[in-house]
């Protein structure tokens, strides 16, 4: 039997211009093939209709074609579930450019929920990803999964429970995240070995650590830079950290605010950081062993301005638990204070620059600060000689704010 | 010692005298160029008859000395090309292959694998066919009555009953890949292309329904390669020690069953691990390498090979696993390939901190 028959049957086709069209596509027993039918004959500037429903799917779907948006009948209305999935490694993997999601939920994914590889000008709108099981270490990794991508505009989702990182862009350049919620995650928002992002107006909220900026080595694309934090909400970081050990993010620690590893032009302003319970702001090397002559594992060039901290400490998690409890008081920020780092076998030293400027703690107090100043990148906390003098407040140029052509 | 080659040369040396004396329209051309595809696979006059058994003339059959595993499938592949052009000889990676090029894969199980060459079920015929500007996946999906395979860029799956090669009563939900899926796996630079014909994977000998004949040789012969090299790279049959070492046929096996994605313009680029046979770098094709965004399919371990550790390994546990989120390959398998994880694992617990595999004497 010949099923494209019965997918050019069942799916609705309505022409609205000369060349773009609309398909609608409804749940119901035959959806696998009917949606996927419709990503594979859609042409490019067509619009993908997904009627109000929940769609039970078996498989992972893929996009493969350009200027396609895929558009459901808002994020609790329509609901891709993939409960049932029993192959592909994410929920769907869209793979052209010029691509836009948005108006639908994509829920327990055994993978990756919605990844976008190589993609040029995607553009992810008012979805939400879920696990609806709550945290647990066997949900997906990454929610919203953008990675080797130029031009990315996330706005308005909704990701709870990856087991990774809710919104996770890897290796891509020029990136807005924002007006998104956050919570339940590992990671609520990671931004990794990328270039030129702007994070702004979320809330990450309930996860292990909310906001992340990371740099790894032995990656096609790494040095990450010119990253933006602003006006975010990143309170009450608290869920008990359930990465499958071995990840890098199962080493962050519960009830981190914001993270910044291993990247430069970091700028964290004008944001919201309060009730998480080890540190509001951690700034670390990179530090496991280095063998890429290339990487730089030292955060620099940071700057941690006018921000509005609240609580903080009050449940170290991690290695800096011991380090509390060694009676080191945990700070707003921690800083490890490495300088020094070896890649590929040769010790490297680099002047770290560390700026905080008019930050508030409460209504008059000025957040706290500790340099754990470990000797090198890496090493145990053991070695750390703690100092709270704050480093000197020079001014570094800001990055350039994210402009996207389909914003 | 895989069947693939074994069933060709039963399949089409029973035909040996089809056609004789009677001259066959070729290969129809136009349809194998044509900007869309045909709706039944009997258009493109690949083969004589309606069950795609006997090849038409000027499509060759060829075996791959290593090939990918999927869920213990017979492939029974053919090339063709349009008369008088031929493919150029690439020392690393597939041919180039010229505009019209036809290869073509059926995936097929018999009724009793441990008689492969009996009750022989088609599922689909999958095309990778060169077009001017690329090349174009095309599947089509096989009756019941094996008579004819319609086009099916996207597919439900088809139920399969077998004896497996042990004996074992097995049930299949064989998946077809759709189109896009194909590409999951044929992807170089964001376009797709073929995996298996290079010379390594060609560099051996096939029988032919008239002798048995090194591959190369013969294409060379027929006109089909413009130059087949006397020292030519020789892939080893992953399963027969008597072709490689231990540390080459591991690297064989993961070369073809990984590396169509881990290689530096693959789909997997991003996770920096290159398991192609040609990358001499061992951190990059694993040892020691901690995962990047593996999430739970790391499964809590530290890197993609732990030397001398396999149970310690996220490669032989992504080999093993048939959890969808976790399982390597993603596509193309349902069951474990028992043969391969247990090289791989040879293989990773004979390791040295180096990668380096020291061969037991008399090996």
């Amino acid at each position: 039997m010949n099923l494209m028959l019965s997918v050019l049957a069942a799916v609705a086709l309505m022409t609205t211009a000369a060349e773009a069209r609309t398909w609608r596509v409804r749940p119901g027993p035959d959806a696998q093939e009917l949606l996927q039918g419709a990503f594979i004959q859609a042409e490019p500037g067509d619009t993908i209709r997904l009627t109000e429903g929940r769609y039970e799917l078996w498989a992972g779907l893929s996009l493969d074609v350009d200027r396609v948006t895929l558009r459901g009948e808002g994020a609790d209305r329509t609901i891709l579930s993939f409960t049932g999935q029993r192959q592909g490694a994410e929920g769907i993997l869209i793979t052209s450019d010029d691509v836009t999601f948005r108006d639908f939920a994509v829920e327990n994914a055994k993978g990756d929920a919605i990844k976008a590889q190589g993609c040029a000008r995607i553009t992810l709108r008012d979805l939400r990803v879920e696990w609806t099981g709550g945290p647990n270490p066997e949900n997906g990794a990454y929610g919203l999964y953008p990675v080797n991508c130029t031009d990315v505009l996330i706005d308005g989702a909704v990701v709870r429970g990856a087991s990774d990182a809710g919104i996770y862009v890897g290796q891509s350049r020029n990136i807005i995240v924002r007006n998104s919620l956050a919570e339940y995650n590992v990671a609520g928002i990671e931004i990794e070995n990328s270039f030129n992002a702007d994070v702004y107006r979320n809330v990450a909220t309930r996860n292990t650590g909310g906001i992340l900026v990371f740099d790894l080595p032995g990656l096609p694309q790494q040095g990450g830079h010119a990253i933006r934090l602003f006006e975010n909400r990143i309170v009450q970081n608290d869920t008990p950290n359930f990465a499958p050990a071995g990840n890098i993010v199962a080493g962050v620690p519960t009830g981190t605010g914001v993270m910044v590893m291993a990247n430069r032009d970091v700028h964290v302003f004008e944001n919201e950081i309060g009730d998480n319970g080890t540190a509001n702001v951690l700034i670390v090397a990179y530090r496991a062993q280095i063998d890429d002559p290339n990487y730089n594992p030292l955060p620099r060039d940071v700057t941690i301005r006018n921000n509005r901290f609240g609580r903080s400490g009050f449940a170290p998690a991690g290695d800096l638990a011991s380090l509390a409890a060694a009676g080191v008081p945990l700070p707003d920020i921690l800083w490890d204070g490495a300088t020094n780092y070896v890649a590929a076998g040769t010790p490297r030293t680099e002047p770290v620059r560390i700026a905080l400027i008019g930050n508030r703690k409460g209504e008059r107090d000025l957040p706290t600060f500790l340099s754990l100043g470990v000797p090198v990148a890496g090493a145990d906390l053991t070695e750390a000689a703690p100092d709270p003098t704050p480093p000197p407040a020079v001014a570094m140029p800001e990055p350039e704010r994210v402009r996207l052509p389909q914003d | 010692m895989r069947v693939a080659a074994l069933v060709c040369v039963l399949l089409f040396g029973a035909f040996s005298i089809a056609g004789a004396g009677v001259r066959a329209p070729g290969v129809a051309l136009d349809a194998v160029l044509a900007a869309r595809p045909a709706p039944t696979l009997s258009a493109y006059r690949l083969f004589l008859d309606a069950g795609a058994r006997v090849a038409n003339a000027g499509v060759t059959p060829y075996a791959l000395n290593t090939a990918l595993y999927s869920d213990g499938a017979l492939k029974i592949r053919h090339v063709y090309m349009p008369p008088g052009a031929q493919a150029r000889h690439r020392d690393d990676g597939v041919f180039d292959f010229p505009v019209g090029t036809v290869l073509v894969k059926t995936f097929a199980f018999a009724a009793d694998m441990r008689a492969p060459a009996q009750d022989v079920r088609y599922l689909e015929t999958r095309l990778l066919i060169r077009h001017e500007d690329g090349w174009v996946a095309r599947p089509y999906v096989w009756n019941a009555a094996q008579t004819e395979a319609r086009y099916a860029p996207v597919s439900a799956p088809i139920p399969v009953d077998f004896i497996d090669a042990a004996g074992a009563s097995a049930h299949l939900d064989w998946a077809v890949p759709n189109q896009n899926q194909c590409r999951g796996c044929h992807d170089r630079d964001d376009a797709i292309a073929p995996i298996g014909p290079s010379a390594r994977n060609l560099n051996g000998d096939f029988a032919y329904r008239d002798v048995a004949e090194n591959q190369l040789r013969r294409w060379t012969r027929l006109g089909l390669l413009d130059r087949a090299p006397e020292d030519a790279p020789r892939a080893p049959d992953a399963f027969d020690p008597a072709t490689g070492s231990l540390a080459e046929r591991a690297r064989a096996y993961l070369d073809v069953n990984c590396a169509h994605c881990h290689n530096p313009q693959g789909p997997a680029r991003t996770s920096g691990l290159d398991l192609r046979a040609s990358n001499d770098a061992p951190a990059r094709w694993g040892v020691r390498k901690r995962p990047v965004a593996a999430g739970r399919a790391s499964a809590g371990l530290e890197f993609a090979i732990a030397p001398g550790a396999p149970d310690a390994s996220i490669l032989v546990h992504r080999m093993q696993s048939l959890d969808p989120g976790v399982m390597m390959p993603e596509l193309g398998r349902q069951t474990r390939d028992a043969e391969g994880v247990a090289l791989v694992r040879a293989w990773i617990a004979r390791m040295d901190a180096d990668g380096h595999v020291t061969e037991a004497a008399g090996e």
